[in-house]
């Protein structure tokens, strides 16, 4: 008990392993670039800035450099993959990982990287982070030669070629889907609720209120601004698609004031009730660990979190059931992490560019790297057999929301919007969600803010 | 010749780090004054846009939030700070024994790190695990304490772990100027019949004006820069209710790719420890002169 207490609050895994090692699996549990508990920022720039040194002088051909935050063990393995190969074609890897929650870390060692003039062949993005480089002059290479001769256009969902393109061009490689949309549940404690999977926000809150009267959490929650943002991306959808389009990606103010939105936040703070006081802070990894153990309900997290089930020796479907949020099913609020290649020079650093984005894109590295990250393949034409249930579910709803038009960037994962607006969001939201303001008074700073970050 | 070599060699020794620091310290004072008040948002770019981004900055809630924060932190930090380490140096200026041991006791969390700092009150304050918790399982079930996690009451643990941090040092800055004070005046007042309350209160305290200058300035920058203190203990949070300038400045230049805002944000905290340290400096000088 004492110890399992206490690895909640101690930042690192305590059992075995070297401090460095442990930092950078602890900081990538995050599957997917998400921004998990912050470690000290200057310790990161730290960490990142030595590596930027030791990894500087990477430049040889026929070899690809790849800067990345997948360092903990199955990801790292499942990148090992790609290496392989790439090997057999002729190229060599030359690894340059910035551990990191979420890759901001990764992103400040990039920046240095492109100001010295010394870009990497590849590196690891989210969202609008690749749309803001894709903007300045020169940073970015060109992937069409690869892309136009394989087809990407057909395999891969519009609204990801949304960020993999740029003025009609391929900048990137899409390696995976996350949807954020997801709600986790321990099947016991659903069993005692009567044992349905609610369909409706309406059965949601009843399922809650009987975990409550069971004596458990009803919903395991990290208080950590992208959490309550990730809760919020959930709500916003299940009120329908147009109005995530609206209020989420097109920032229409009249979306963003209605009275839709009110609802939303009153919604969030029905969620908020069902959280124990204890939840600021938490990592996102604790609160699955609270789902796992017994101790909460469920929760409302991106398919990151299934691998902390498959860690624990639960089985979907068996031990955890795994649900699209109420009220989004078909729909699917995504982030997407690419390689996205830069403008390098030479023709055989842009041949063997070339080659890796060809690797990155084939089914087989698509199936043995998501199978692992408990994400789905970015091109809808993979084979699922290698994928558990709830990854089949996953592949399946991503095809359908994409053919329907239900497939959306998810806002607290900048995929709906660039950096100042997202920021604008969580501020507004988390704010809300710890009692700072009303549902009212949010709408009304939402409005504003999004209006001051544009 | 000997002699102009001499005359020459402090400013051959000097001028390595005379250079550096006007580059990399006032040469990027001067170039992050210049970001703000251009069009920068992921990486530095050199459109002008004149004061715009302190206007939008001055627009931020969030910035205001930051800016009250550091109101109530400054205020509170340096307050406390400086009374508890007035009173446990005149406790131990009571020539008391194992005084020797006694001081490294109090100075002693200063060689710690803001972040070890930061880490071990996120564990005491967290009603979870910490003290609220060890009152339960002692049987005290009515105690509560729970600031951490109370948006409203977040910032005060942030004082508390500072001023537990820092007292120490000021404790010795104290106790340096009172051991400074010239015995002759203290020898005199006690022949006159004072007490000790009215000879620390009226001669040796009003002694110490210097003293309490330099305790001021170091608290007042170590406040205006508080930041790994700030990430370790509450992250920011509870929502946004414990961020400060400093992790303003850095959520903006660098995760929200708003440079322009993050370089204004940096800036105006320039200017308040100018304001602060300027008229020290100016007095330190005026009272050098005189000497």
């Amino acid at each position: 008990m004492t110890t399992l207490v206490l690895e909640q609050y101690w930042p690192l895994p305590l059992k075995g392993g070297g401090f460095i090692f442990k930092l950078m699996h602890w900081s990538n549990l995050c599957a997917g670039g998400v921004k998990e508990m912050k470690l000290n920022n200057l310790m990161r720039a730290a960490v990142c800035s030595a590596m930027v040194v030791s990894a500087g002088s990477a430049n040889a051909a026929d070899q690809v450099e790849v800067l990345h935050w997948w360092t903990s063990g199955g990801e790292a393995a499942a990148l090992n993959v790609l290496k392989g190969d790439l090997e057999s074609k002729g190229v060599k890897w030359a690894d340059m990982p910035v551990a990191g929650g979420g890759g901001d870390a990764a992103m400040t060692a990039l920046r240095a990287r492109v100001t010295s003039g010394n870009a990497p062949t590849a590196a690891q993005m989210l969202g609008f982070d690749i749309k803001d480089w894709a903007q300045i002059d020169g940073a970015v290479g060109d992937l069409n030669a690869v892309a136009n001769k394989e087809g990407w256009d057909k395999v891969v969902p519009t609204a990801l070629q949304d960020f993999s393109k740029h003025n009609g061009k391929w900048i990137a490689a899409p390696v995976n889907v996350h949807s954020t949309n997801w709600v986790w549940i321990n099947k016991k404690a659903l069993d005692a609720t009567g044992g349905k999977a609610p369909k409706t926000w309406g059965e949601m809150i009843k399922v809650m209120d009987a975990m409550k009267a069971n004596g458990i959490t009803p919903l395991a929650h990290g208080g950590q601004a992208w959490q309550d943002a990730t809760l919020f991306d959930a709500v916003v959808l299940s009120l329908g698609n147009d109005f995530y389009q609206a209020a989420m990606i097109d920032h229409d103010p009249k979306a963003l004031g209605g009275a839709k939105m009110k609802e939303a936040f009153d919604r969030m703070a029905k969620l908020r009730s069902y959280v124990d006081d204890n939840f600021s802070g938490r990592d996102w990894n604790l609160a699955s660990a609270m789902v796992i153990e017994g101790k909460a309900g469920m929760q409302m997290m991106g398919d990151w979190a299934k691998g902390e089930f498959l860690k624990a020796n639960q089985k979907p479907g068996e031990d955890f059931v795994c649900i699209r949020f109420p009220g989004t099913q078909g729909s699917v609020t995504f982030n997407s992490d690419q390689f996205v290649m830069f403008d390098v020079k030479g023709s055989s650093a842009k041949k063997s560019q070339l080659s890796m984005a060809s690797s990155v894109m084939s089914p087989k590295f698509q199936s043995a790297f998501n199978v692992v990250k408990g994400s789905v393949p970015s091109r809808t034409d993979v084979p699922n057999t290698d994928f558990d249930a709830c990854g089949k579910k996953g592949m399946a709803d991503l095809a359908q929301a994409g053919a329907n038009g239900g497939l959306f960037g998810s806002m607290a994962h900048g995929h709906a919007a660039p950096a100042a607006v997202k920021g604008a969001v969580y501020d507004v939201v988390t704010a809300h969600f710890n009692g700072q303001y009303n549902s009212a008074k949010a709408v009304k700073e939402l409005v504003s803010a999004v209006a001051a970050a544009k | 010749m000997k002699y102009k070599f001499q005359q020459w060699i402090p400013k051959l020794v000097l001028a390595p780090s005379f250079l550096l620091i006007l580059l990399f310290v006032y040469g990027f004072i001067f170039y992050t004054g210049y970001l703000s008040m251009t069009d920068s948002k992921l990486l530095p770019s050199y459109g002008w846009v004149g004061l715009e981004n302190y206007n939008k900055l001055w627009a931020l809630s969030h910035w205001m939030t930051a800016l009250k924060n550091l109101a109530i932190f400054g205020i509170l930090y340096i307050v406390i700070s400086s009374v508890i380490g007035l009173v446990v140096a005149i406790l131990l200026d009571q020539k008391i024994r194992a005084e020797g041991l006694l001081r490294p006791i109090y100075l002693y969390p200063m060689a710690l790190s803001f972040i070890v700092t930061g880490t071990a009150w996120k564990w005491f304050l967290d009603p979870g695990i910490g003290i609220e918790n060890t009152m339960h399982n002692l049987g005290w079930l009515s105690f509560e304490f729970n600031w951490i996690k109370d948006s409203d009451f977040a910032i005060y643990t942030v004082v508390i772990a500072a001023v537990w941090q820092s007292s120490g040092f000021v404790m010795a800055m104290f106790l340096a100027g009172l051991r400074g004070v010239d015995n002759e005046i203290i020898k005199a007042a006690q022949i006159d019949g004072a007490s000790s309350v009215t000879i620390y209160r009226r001669i040796i305290i009003p002694l110490m004006r210097p003293v309490f200058l330099s305790a001021f300035v170091v608290l007042a920058h170590l406040a205006i820069k508080a930041y790994d203190l700030v990430i370790a203990l509450t992250g920011g949070g509870p929502g946004r209710a414990t961020e400060l300038p400093s992790t303003f400045m850095y959520s903006y230049t660098f995760t929200r790719n708003s440079m322009g805002i993050g370089a204004a944000s940096a800036i105006i905290m320039l200017a308040m420890i100018f304001s602060i340290i300027i008229p020290y400096l100016y007095s330190e000088l005026k009272s050098g002169g005189k000497q």
